[in-house]
C-alpha cells in the first residue's frame, strides 16, 4: 500500500510543468526553440557524413564524400560557390550556417544497417552532429532515419531508392532528395513503349532485399499497364555472384525482355552474364530480345563496361545535362577533383546545400524549424528543375531522367547518354498509397 | 531434358572454379597441414594479375580530338595506347584483346612468388600451433590483401572482357537435336571448363608421375620417414605451396571475363570452397575437384524457378544443406581418409 502525499507546493510545480508540456504544440514554429539535441553553441556547427567509406560501395561512398567537401567549402564561402549560385533561394550567404563556420566528421556505414546505425550515433553523441547525411543503401537510409528520428537530429538521406525510405518507413525528421522506384517505373514505361513496343514478355530477375521488390514492383506495374506481361519473377540472392544459373532458362520461358532489378555489383554481374550468353543477340518472339536495368549509376555502369551499350534505365541526374545548376556543379566538382560527379554525388550536394538553407531560413538549426522550413518548400536551379519537397512525405519531386548506354563513348565518364528528361508531373503520386506514418518532429533534448 | 543439360553445363564451370579453389587448398591442407583462409585472396590476386597485364597493356598517352570538348570544355583528349605506337594499331590492339589469355603466363611467376613469400614469411611459423590459430591469421592475412587490393585498384568491379574471338555464346541444343535458344552457352565458360580440366589434370600428373610428385606424396602420407630418408620435404612442401598459388591464381585470372573482378571477389568464393574441400574429405584431392562439380552443379538446379518455387530459399541454402547430409552419413566427406583432423 502505497501513501500519497498532497503539498501545496508540489501541486504548483506539477501544474506549471504540465502547463508548459500542454502549451508546447503552438509554441513550435520556426525560430522559437532552445531546447534541442546538440545546439550550436560556439561559432562553428558540426554537419555529420555517413558514407560507405569500406565495403563495396566504397567508391559510390568516397564521391559522396567529395561533393559533402565541396558542399563545405561553398557554404564557407571558399571556392567558386557552386550551385549556391543558380540556387533559387538565396538565404545562404557563403558565411557559414547562420554564421557559424560548417564543419564536420565522417562515418563509415560499410553499407550495414548496423555499423552506419552506430557511426550515425557516434557522430550524434560524441561529435554533436547536428544534422546526419549520405549513405548508398536503402536498408541503411531507413535504419540511420529512425536512429535520428528517435536522436532528434535531421536525417539527409543520400543515395536511396527504395519507395520505403519516404513510404512505409517515412519519419518526420527525414528527408530525401533522390527519386525511386515508382519514379522508375512511370518514366520508363513510355519509353520503353516506343522504343520495344506494347506486346512484350518481361523476365524479372530481382535482388531479395527490399529495394528489388518495390523496384520490381514499380516496373511490373507500370509495364503491364502498357500490356506487356510478366512471364516471371525470379529472386536472386544478394550474395550472388554468378548470375549465369539464373539467367540460362531466361529464353526457355520465351521472355523477349529481361528486367534487372539489381544494384552495384549485382547489376554488374547478372547484365555482363546476360551479355555473356547472347541475350542480346537473339531473336525471340520475331522481336529483338532487350535488357533493362531500372536503376543507373554511372559508377556501376563502368563495372559492366561495354555491356551497357544500348540498355534503357533510369538516374536522379547526370552531369551531362545543360542547366546553369549542373553546370555550376560539374565545373566546381570537375575542376577541383578532375571528373565529373555521379548521381550519388549530386544529391548528397544538395542535401548538404538544402538542409543549410532550411536552416537559415527558418533561423534556428531546432529540428523542428528545419522540417517546417523544408515541409513544401519549392526550389530550382539545383539541377533537377523545378522541384518541391513535399510536406506529406519528405520526398522530393522533380524530373527524371531516362538514359541509355553509350554506343560511342568519348571517355570513361561518358558512359550514358539521356534519352528522355522525364516531367515531374508523370511520376508523382498519391502520398498515401506506400502507407506508413511521418508521424511529428522530434527534436530530441 | 533441355532444361536439366542447361543447368548441368552452367554447374560444370561454376564448379570449375570451386574444384580449382579447393584443389589448391587441399594441397596445402595435405602437405603443410595448414587451413589456409587466404587461399580466396589468392584467387583474387590470380584475377587482378589479370587486370594488371591489361592496365600495362593500356599505357597510354594523351592525343587531342580536333573540334571536340571534355566536360570542363576543355579540348578532348584521347587515349592512345603505347602498344599502337609500337606495334601498329591492328597488332596492338590485338595484344590488348588477348591480354586476358596472355596474363597466364604473367600470373604464373607472380603466384608462385606470393605463395612462397606468404609460406616463408608467416605461414611456417604457424606449422606447429592449433588449426584455430592458423585460421585466425590467415583469415587476418586476407583481409590484409583484400585491403591492399583495394587500396590501389578501388572497391567498383573492373571489366575486364575475353578477346573478341570468345564474345557470345553457341547454341549448344541445336547442336544435339533440341529446339533453337533452349541450350545457349557462352565460349568463355566453355573455354573456362576446359582450361579447369587441362590444370586439374596437370596437377594430378605432376604429382603421380614425377618423381617430385612422389616425393610429395610420400611426405604427404609420413613425412617424419621421408625426413628421415634424408629429404628436404620442407622446401618441397614450399614449393607445394606455391603451386597451389598457381592453381588458385590461374583460377582467377581466367576468371575475370566471366565476372568482373573485385576486391572480394575471393571471400565470395572462400567459404563455399572450403564446403567442398570438407565435403570431398579433408586431404583429399580427387575428392576436392568431385565435390568441386558436385556441388557446381547442385547449386544450379537449386536456382531453377521450379525448384525454387517448389521449395523457396533452397537456392540460398543447397550447398550447406547437402554438405550437412554428406557429413551425416559419411563423417569424412565423400572421398575423406581416416586420420585427417582426427585426434
Amino acid at each position: 500500500m502505497s501513501k500519497t502525499t498532497l503539498t501545496r507546493r508540489g501541486v504548483l510545480k506539477t501544474g506549471a510543468v504540465a502547463g508548459a508540456g500542454l502549451a508546447l504544440p503552438t509554441y513550435l514554429s520556426a525560430a522559437g526553440h532552445e531546447g534541442f539535441t546538440n545546439a550550436p553553441t560556439g561559432s562553428t556547427v558540426t554537419l555529420g557524413f555517413n558514407v560507405p567509406q569500406s565495403g563495396p560501395y566504397a567508391d559510390e561512398g568516397a564521391d559522396e564524400l567529395r561533393a559533402y567537401e565541396l558542399a563545405v567549402e561553398h557554404l564557407n564561402g571558399e571556392g567558386d560557390g557552386g550551385m549556391m549560385n543558380t540556387f533559387s533561394s538565396k538565404a545562404l550567404q557563403g558565411n557559414g550556417i547562420l554564421g557559424k563556420k560548417v564543419e564536420y566528421v565522417t562515418g563509415d556505414t560499410q553499407t550495414k544497417s548496423d555499423a552506419a546505425r552506430a557511426s550515425a550515433k557516434s557522430m550524434i553523441e560524441k561529435d554533436g552532429a547536428v544534422m546526419i547525411t549520405g549513405g548508398s543503401s536503402s536498408g541503411v537510409a531507413v535504419a540511420v532515419q529512425a536512429l535520428c528520428q528517435e536522436a532528434g537530429v535531421i536525417f539527409m538521406a543520400g543515395l536511396t531508392h527504395s519507395n520505403d525510405t519516404t513510404g512505409k518507413d517515412k519519419k518526420a525528421n527525414g528527408f530525401r532528395h533522390f527519386f525511386n522506384s515508382y519514379m522508375s517505373g512511370a518514366a520508363l514505361a513510355p519509353i520503353l513503349a516506343a522504343n520495344y513496343g506494347n506486346d512484350r514478355k518481361a523476365y524479372h530477375l530481382t535482388a531479395d532485399y527490399n529495394w528489388g521488390y518495390t523496384t520490381e514492383e514499380a516496373v511490373k506495374t507500370s509495364t503491364e499497364a502498357l500490356g506487356w506481361e510478366t512471364v516471371a519473377a525470379v529472386r536472386t540472392p544478394l550474395t550472388q555472384t554468378d548470375f549465369s544459373s539464373y539467367i540460362a532458362p531466361v529464353l526457355q520461358s520465351g521472355a523477349d525482355v529481361l528486367v534487372l532489378n539489381h544494384y552495384g555489383g549485382n547489376m554488374v554481374n547478372s547484365l555482363t552474364n546476360a551479355v555473356q550468353f547472347g541475350l542480346r543477340d537473339k531473336l525471340v518472339n520475331g522481336k529483338n530480345f532487350e535488357i533493362i536495368v531500372p536503376l543507373y549509376s554511372r559508377l556501376m555502369a563502368r563495372g559492366a563496361g561495354e555491356n551497357v551499350k544500348g540498355i534503357f534505365g533510369s538516374t536522379n541526374w547526370h552531369w551531362s545535362l545543360q542547366d546553369e545548376g549542373t553546370k555550376a556543379f560539374v565545373k566546381s566538382f570537375g575542376t577541383k577533383y578532375g571528373f565529373p560527379p555521379s548521381q550519388a554525388a549530386h544529391t548528397c550536394y544538395v542535401q548538404a546545400l538544402l538542409y543549410a538553407d532550411a536552416v537559415e531560413r527558418a533561423g534556428s538549426f531546432n529540428p523542428c524549424a528545419v522540417v517546417e522550413a523544408l515541409e513544401g518548400f519549392e526550389f530550382d536551379g539545383m539541377g533537377n528543375g523545378p522541384t518541391l519537397y513535399r510536406a506529406e512525405d519528405h520526398q522530393c519531386f522533380k524530373d527524371v531522367l531516362v538514359v541509355k548506354g553509350k554506343e560511342n563513348p568519348t571517355s570513361e565518364f561518358d558512359l550514358l547518354e539521356i534519352v528522355e528528361v522525364t516531367p515531374a508531373a508523370q511520376v508523382t503520386y498519391d502520398a498515401s498509397i506506400f502507407g506508413g506514418e511521418l508521424g511529428t518532429c522530434n527534436p530530441g533534448a | 531434358m533441355d532444361a536439366i543439360i542447361l543447368q548441368i553445363l552452367n554447374g560444370l564451370d561454376k564448379g570449375s572454379a570451386y574444384a580449382l579453389i579447393a584443389l589448391g587448398l587441399t594441397l596445402i591442407f595435405g602437405t603443410l597441414g595448414v587451413v589456409n583462409f587466404a587461399h580466396g585472396a589468392l584467387f583474387m590476386i590470380g584475377a587482378f594479375c589479370a587486370v594488371t597485364l591489361s592496365r600495362l597493356f593500356n599505357l597510354s598517352h594523351e592525343v587531342e580530338v580536333p573540334g571536340q570538348t571534355d566536360f570542363l570544355g576543355n579540348p578532348l583528349k584521347k587515349d592512345v595506347p603505347y602498344l599502337h605506337d609500337i606495334f601498329g594499331e591492328a597488332t596492338g590492339s590485338a595484344i590488348i584483346d588477348w591480354s586476358v589469355p596472355l596474363a597466364i603466363l604473367f600470373a604464373i611467376p607472380i603466384m608462385i612468388a606470393v605463395g612462397v613469400i606468404m609460406e616463408r614469411g608467416l605461414i611456417k611459423y604457424f606449422y606447429k600451433r592449433p588449426h584455430a590459430d592458423q585460421i585466425l591469421v590467415t583469415f587476418g592475412l586476407a583481409i590484409v590483401l583484400q585491403e591492399i587490393i583495394k587500396y590501389y585498384y578501388g572497391a567498383n568491379p573492373i571489366p575486364t572482357p575475353a578477346p573478341d574471338a570468345f564474345k557470345g555464346s553457341f547454341d549448344f541444343g541445336a547442336m544435339i537435336g533440341f529446339a533453337e535458344n533452349t541450350i545457349i552457352y557462352p565460349y568463355w565458360r566453355l573455354v573456362y571448363f576446359c582450361f579447369a580440366a587441362v590444370i586439374i589434370g596437370a596437377v594430378f600428373a605432376f604429382l603421380q608421375f614425377t618423381t617430385f610428385g612422389m616425393v610429395v606424396r610420400a611426405g604427404m602420407a609420413d613425412r617424419e620417414t621421408v625426413g628421415l630418408l634424408g629429404i628436404n620435404i620442407d622446401k618441397r612442401f614450399t614449393i607445394m605451396f606455391g603451386l597451389a598459388a598457381a592453381v588458385a591464381g590461374l583460377a582467377g585470372v581466367m576468371y575475370v571475363p566471366i565476372n568482373p573482378p573485385n576486391y572480394h571477389m575471393g571471400m565470395d568464393f572462400l567459404v563455399l570452397s572450403f564446403v567442398v574441400v570438407v565435403v570431398g574429405g579433408m586431404g583429399s584431392l580427387p575428392g576436392a575437384v568431385a565435390a568441386g562439380f558436385l556441388l557446381g552443379v547442385l547449386e544450379s538446379f537449386a536456382s531453377m524457378r521450379e525448384v525454387i518455387d517448389l521449395i523457396p530459399g533452397i537456392n540460398q541454402v543447397i550447398i550447406y544443406l547437402v554438405a550437412i547430409i554428406i557429413l551425416l552419413t559419411r563423417p569424412r566427406g565423400l572421398m575423406g581418409r581416416k586420420g585427417v583432423m582426427e585426434d
